[in-house]
């Protein structure tokens, strides 16, 4: 690990100045995935800012009917929160369907959209990877892709998003509320929240130099029956091949978002639209323009298939 | 329980003047680097902690990029935790940090100023075993033994998080109390790994505990 010197922010602005105004400052809440990369140098923080004592470990009820989670709640905590339970069980089912007890109990709910791909070939610095080094190029594309990305992609990067509790508040129409360094406040829909690789696969996401998040917040109730249901290579602790986190009323008509299958989780509304008519016309049209790779191919079948077990078990 | 050499030494003595050798010569090296005037492979400056270990406040003076792990392991030679493969992939790594366990590991020991840290040494000891670790002995739940401390640290809390009413990926209804089926049990313990393969026998050691405590 490189080194790097560490202080303790007291607010969220204090803690988005600190790193606006600091050269090669990074925030650590959590830390599960900002340390292994540390380790393996992947990630180089000349000076971490923990924010740890800013605040923001309460899950509020809004004005507007719905519930405002702050950035520092743990996966644990918001799983386990009896409103998440009750009224956006997506959320909950997407969150204890990842990672380990361990890493849930420390893993934030800010960090965890932070999280970054888990390819393989980002992780090996002997690789070539336009995410980890710009120009590189990608070891995936003519590697070993079978996890990788189907939808989105671009010539320069076909990682996913590897999270699950996205792909929920994708589906929950969450907003991700932040404040800047200069002290002013902004709310971006999920929707927006993630990139797309495009010709900048380095850049997850839409934050600037500094740019705390302090919650994410839920519109009122959608009520309808939630699922997540998640395929993967063993039945515990390991990344969505594909995902799906669906809420469907008993007309038929509903939300569906999948998981596993791109550089963001990934819903498409004229799609899900297509419900009544089934999941391979939901599928068809999301999936339209898809680039999979000879390896992963299987993806589109397999997030067909999960989604008529979604359909079928909500008949049921 | 420690293996007595020929030379009467126990092993864990054997690894302990191995760690001090490796110790000593890396103390030898960082000497030559912070000899070199400004070079910035001498390291960082170190920073106080204090923090309570098994119920003693303990206080420490650590480079930054100490993980609990080795703070524990290196610092105050609680050896019990281990280092598996230190990226939070195998659980070997498991304490319980202010009630709640976590792959110690993946947090920096300066991240846990003021908090509570039980390993698997404050749990129980060989004149008082912790029931979780009785129950490990009595059902075989350990080969090796090497990802014992952190199962036994993670078997414990997954009770509790049971009793508490945290869901699980296997949990039928998450709006009902939860039950402490071997299904539960298992589905939480997938963060720690045993190349034994004493799976079943940890299963049958937390289902003892789980019948004893309802």
């Amino acid at each position: 690990m490189r080194a790097f010197t560490y202080e303790r922010a007291s607010s969220p602005a204090q803690a988005a100045a600190a790193v606006a105004g600091t050269k090669g400052a990074m925030f650590i809440a959590g830390g599960t995935n900002l340390l292994d990369l540390m380790k393996l140098e992947i990630a180089t923080p000349a000076h971490l800012v923990d924010v740890q004592d800013i605040g923001l470990g309460d899950i509020e009820e809004t004005d507007e009917g719905g519930l405002r989670i702050g950035a520092l709640v743990t996966n644990t905590a918001l799983a386990a929160d009896m409103r998440v339970r009750k009224d956006y069980a997506v959320l909950s089912r997407a969150i204890v369907a990842g990672a380990s007890g361990q890493l849930r109990n420390k893993a934030t709910t800010a960090g965890n959209l932070m999280q970054r791909t888990r390819c393989p070939y980002f992780y090996d610095a002997n690789m070539p990877c336009n995410k980890r080094a710009p120009g590189s190029g990608c070891a995936a594309m003519e590697g070993f892709s079978r996890q990788h990305a189907v939808v989105g992609t671009s010539d320069k990067c076909i990682a996913t998003y590897p999270g699950d509790m996205a792909v929920a508040l994708r589906v929950l129409d969450a907003a991700v509320e932040t404040v800047m360094p200069d002290g002013k406040t902004r709310s971006i829909p999920i929707a927006d929240f993630h990139r797309l690789p495009g010709d900048e696969p380095q850049v997850d996401n839409v934050l600037q130099k500094g740019e705390l998040v302090t919650a994410v917040t839920l519109p009122k109730p959608v009520g309808g029956r939630h699922f997540y249901h998640k395929v993967r290579d063993r039945r515990s602790y390991a990344f969505a091949l594909v995902s799906v986190a669906a809420v469907l009323h008993d007309d038929g008509t509903g939300r569906v978002a999948f998981g596993g299958v791109a550089h963001k989780p990934w819903r498409v509304e004229e799609a899900e639209a297509l419900l009544p008519e089934g999941a391979a016309a939901v599928v068809e049209r999301a999936f339209a323009g898809a680039r999979p790779t000879g390896q992963n191919r299987f993806k589109i079948a397999l997030a067909e298939r999960t989604l008529a077990g979604v359909m079928t078990e909500a008949r049921s | 329980m420690s293996a007595i050499g020929p030379d009467g030494m126990t092993r864990r003595g054997v690894l302990a003047t191995g760690a001090v050798t490796a110790a000593m010569t890396a103390t030898n090296a960082r000497a030559r680097v912070t000899g070199a005037k400004s070079d910035p492979a001498a390291g960082p400056t170190p920073m106080p902690l204090t923090f309570e270990v098994n119920g003693k406040l303990v206080e420490l003076s650590l480079d930054p990029r100490t993980t609990l792990l080795d703070a524990l392991r290196e610092h105050l030679r609680l050896t019990g935790t281990k280092k598996g493969c230190d990226h939070g992939q195998c659980g070997a790594c498991t304490v319980i940090v202010n009630g709640q366990r976590i792959n110690s590991c993946l947090s920096l020991a300066l991240m846990h100023e003021g908090d509570a840290v039980t390993t698997i040494e404050g749990l129980g000891t060989p004149d008082d075993l912790h029931p979780m670790q009785a129950a490990f002995v009595e059902h075989d739940g350990f080969q090796c033994g090497y990802c014992t401390p952190g199962q036994i640290c993670s078997a414990v809390s997954v009770l509790q998080e049971i009793a508490a009413g945290v869901p699980s990926h296997v949990t039928g209804d998450i709006t009902g109390k939860i039950a402490a089926t071997r299904a539960e049990m298992t589905e939480r313990m997938s963060g720690n790994l045993c190349r034994c393969g004493a799976y079943a026998n940890i299963a049958d050691a937390m289902t003892q505990i789980a019948e004893a405590q309802s």
